[in-house]
């Protein structure tokens, strides 16, 4: 554990040993039983060596100190295929689909009810250090390379356990994420540090508008200098947890010139939200925002508000929603399995019957694409790689797919499907939303 | 470490087999489409160079790379070997002509066939020859535990009596990999695989088919007529082991089954690169940022069939890797089957749909490639048997339970 040991440092994917002390140091893992998985796989990792923090303690440096952004490094383009996690984000990813299973799952018809994700579960989200991932160590963050496809385990882990949940609890990360790739030192140094911190804002990345065949490139969200100032009017739509952001970032058109994001705080005249309650994603209490001449300052402009980074977001965010959906095709199939061999019909499992044999294969074959396609966008994002057409290509499968999966998952238990004894129901709503959602999550 | 990229050590494999693809095979792939049942004699040049392409290194180019080594996960690490690079050659090859690979000397699926359960002294004798795979029968095509042809023990030969059709490549061939039960009674344990010798006496050619697609590789149907070959021409264990059932003789599909997937993963992506032009000349680009709903429908309707081959073309890879890592893979190489074979037929279809005319006449190749698909959904399994296949792993169902 030599920090000074360039070798040991290349050869892993990125994890500081904080990122391991975050997460095998917290008490969560006692709460809900799964420190032993999580040590299993934290020997593991110690045993072939991780690449340790070289600064002693946090290296966070205070706004005026930070001289030009923080960024966390694209990794090496790999050598070979491998559709194997390595062993930090295996240990990530145990970690979060035992959380999934015993307190997501759990909560998720109550949440879905009421329309809110108990705090208690946010909190314990970001205990485990999700929401900092995109972070750069520099400023308090735990990884030093970008994350992308930890990223997507991770989505696709929590969304097995509910998909409207796991909105709700990636949010604020999408807006940590969006400042640290393409926020200015400033920026950074005013906002990130939080997200590294016990106390996680809500946040939220906002492009998503209510209008048919929306896109993002074109947007109704205006932009207009004004002397120094920005001057922004338009409606965001389906902003999880809405009411309760801290933090936005907008996405609006700048002087018609094209579209680029902007940094808002809650308090900022002009802005308000609504209640958007949607057909699922409902624990995400999603809202809508409206700016009514909301005058931000010169510096909100993130970055310096170029079209590459704006469409990189677009991109990241497709990702991002294309794991959750994978996640929760996977949990429709793990639902539909016994369901069908204990359900008889005529005398026997209907699982006998190749009409429903063969949606269940047709399930499994499109979900499992589904999850590749994602990674293959993942992979080529953290490799450095133009990834635009693997991010369109996993966005519109999983868009097809996800839906195509969600609605042979409520008719493979026919009319208890319908009801909300089940979760295929909510399912069905939620995986709608794999072919709207823009932007909201990032990888 | 996760990375679904082509590594980097199959590229010059990979650029190797697409010149091939584009400078041999293209080139004659109407020719032979219109002569059906000519030999392509520019073959016979073109598989000394693949033989040539997988000596050297482990990194195969054809149908006997699928041969599982002891060692695949000896180093503990993640492998690509032979598996893998031979799915990424075929994809390329058949981007060229999918009928033309399958009429390549020593490339046949016999050869997988024995390269997956030969024993070392089998390879030797057999190895350097070009080998087809006779297994469906009149009344037995996917059904193959309903095989008639037997095989009877006499001495120190196999005596085969039966019939066999859809012998790809079975005229040209210099052996036929024959199914055939020892003992009818046994069912599916009894059913194994032999080698016979073209030439046999007992192996009498009936016919070449006239087919749809896929025409210049030859069919042949044959029968087989007091064939005797010699005791050790028994591919794998000669014991009917009714526990382990069918699996020795189905042990092949798993390996094979992913080189059929690469064959439609490679007709795909011929039909969308060939489209993407024709768009292209129509005014039509697609862009990758803009949602698909906002574009032009001819715009959404290909990036709708591009994800589609996105997904086989992945889920095929991994079902090579997973053999070239060791995994059981009988699961994945079913899926990627049952992907690749619709997918391969959809987007071929679509594509000339969404070319027109230009995509329908035999100007193009496009009506080529959507004949030619659709036995890749069909033959070594169609997809209803994949399916089924699929089906029955995930549900934990026997074969008379889920029928």
């Amino acid at each position: 554990m030599n920090g000074t040991d360039k070798g040991m440092a290349e050869r892993s994917m990125g994890f500081g040993l904080r990122a391991l002390n975050r997460l095998a140091g917290s008490d969560l893992l006692d709460r809900i039983r799964i420190r032993k998985q999580v040590e299993r796989a934290l020997f593991r990792t110690t045993k072939n060596g991780f690449r340790s923090a070289t600064a002693a303690g946090r290296t966070f440096k205070a706004a005026q100190n930070l001289a030009k952004p923080a960024r966390q490094a694209t990794g090496k383009p790999r050598g070979l295929f491998d559709i194997t996690p390595d062993d930090e984000q295996e240990m990530f990813q145990e970690a979060v689909r035992d959380f999934a299973e015993q307190k997501v799952r759990p909560a998720a018809k109550e949440a879905d009810a009421g329309c809110v994700t108990p705090d208690e579960l946010l909190a314990q989200v970001n205990e485990l250090g999700i929401n900092m991932l995109g972070v750069p160590e520099e400023l308090g963050g735990v990884v030093h390379e970008q994350a992308a496809v930890t990223s997507v385990l991770i989505g696709e882990a929590l969304a097995h356990g509910d998909m409207g949940i796991a909105y709700a609890a990636l949010a604020p990360g999408a807006v940590a994420t969006a400042i640290a790739h393409w926020g200015s030192a400033d920026q950074e140094a005013t906002y990130l540090p939080s997200f590294a911190g016990q106390d996680i804002p809500a946040a939220a990345l906002a492009i998503l508008e209510p209008r048919p065949l929306f896109d993002p490139l074109k947007l109704e969200t205006r932009a207009r200098r004004d002397g120094a100032d920005w001057v922004i009017d338009g409606v965001k739509s389906l902003v999880a947890r809405a009411a309760d952001c801290e933090i936005f970032i907008l996405a609006a058109d700048v002087d018609g010139e094209g579209p680029a994001l902007f940094v808002a705080e809650s308090g900022t005249s002009g802005l308000s939200v609504e209640p958007e309650p949607a057909m699922g994603l409902r624990p995400a209490a999603t809202g809508r925002l409206v700016m009514e001449g909301v005058r931000l300052p010169a510096g909100a402009l993130l970055g310096e508000g170029e079209r590459e980074t704006y469409l990189e977001c677009i991109q990241r965010s497709r990702i991002a929603w294309s794991a959750l959906a994978a996640g929760t095709a996977q949990a429709v199939l793990d639902y539909v399995i016994p369901y069908v061999n204990e359900r008889t019909a005529f005398g026997e499992p209907i699982s006998n019957r190749q009409a429903v044999a063969f949606a269940v294969s047709d399930i499994a074959i499109e979900s499992d694409g589904m999850r590749l396609a994602t990674y293959r966008a993942a992979s080529r994002a953290d490799q450095g790689k133009d990834f635009a057409r693997e991010a369109a290509l996993a966005r519109r499968l999983c868009a097809a797919k996800a839906m195509q999966i969600g609605s042979e998952g409520v008719q493979l238990l026919g009319g208890h499907g319908y009801v909300k004894e089940h979760p295929v129901e909510r399912w069905y709503r939620d995986l709608r939303a794999a072919g709207v959602m823009e932007g909201a999550l990032l990888v | 470490m996760i990375n679904l990229e082509t590594p980097k050590k199959f590229k010059p494999l990979v650029g190797q087999a697409n010149q091939v693809a584009n400078e041999v095979f293209r080139p004659i792939s109407r020719k032979y489409d219109l002569a059906e049942h000519t030999y392509p004699k520019e073959l016979d040049m073109l598989a000394s160079l693949i033989d040539g392409m997988n000596e050297g290194s482990d990194s195969g180019a054809g149908a006997a790379g699928v041969r599982r080594t002891s060692s695949a996960n000896d180093e503990g690490g993640n492998r690509n070997g032979s598996n893998l690079s031979t799915v990424l050659s075929i994809i390329e090859l058949c981007w060229g002509d999918v009928g033309l690979l399958l009429s390549m000397p020593r490339q046949g699926l016999g050869n997988s066939a024995i390269a997956s359960v030969a024993t070392e002294e089998q390879l030797e004798h057999y190895g350097g020859k070009w080998a087809a795979m006779a297994i469906t029968e009149p009344e037995a095509g996917s059904d193959s535990a309903a095989i008639r042809a037997t095989a009877e023990l006499d001495g120190d030969e196999y005596v085969l009596n039966g019939e066999k059709i859809f012998v790809t490549s079975g005229d040209r061939a210099d052996l036929i990999v024959v199914w055939a039960s020892l003992d009818r009674s046994k069912g599916r344990a009894a059913i194994k695989s032999f080698i016979v010798e073209r030439d046999n006496p007992g192996l009498k050619l009936d016919r070449l088919e006239h087919k749809l697609g896929i025409r210049a590789s030859d069919t042949a149907n044959f029968t087989l007529q007091d064939c005797r070959v010699p005791k050790d021409a028994l591919l794998g264990s000669a014991e009917i082991d009714t526990k382990q059932g069918f699996g020795g003789a189905m042990q092949t599909f798993d390996n094979t089954r992913p080189l059929v997937a690469a064959m439609a993963v490679g007709v795909a992506r011929a039909s969308l690169e060939e489209t993407r032009e024709h768009l292209l000349e129509a005014g039509v680009e697609i862009d990758y940022a803009a949602p698909a709903l906002s574009q032009p429908a001819a715009v959404a309707r290909f990036l709708e069939l591009e994800a589609e081959y996105e997904a086989a073309r992945l889920q095929t890879l991994q079902a090579a890797w997973m053999a070239d890592n060791g995994k059981p893979n009988s699961l994945q190489a079913s899926m990627a089957k049952a992907k690749a074979g619709r997918t391969c037929v959809d987007v071929a279809l679509g594509c000339i749909e969404l070319c027109g005319s230009v995509g329908y006449a035999e100007n193009g190749l496009l009506e080529k490639w959507a004949r030619d698909a659709k036995i890749l959904d069909i033959f070594e399994g169609t997809q209803q048997i994949q399916l089924l296949i699929v089906a029955r792993q995930l549900l934990g169902k026997s074969s008379s339970e889920l029928r």
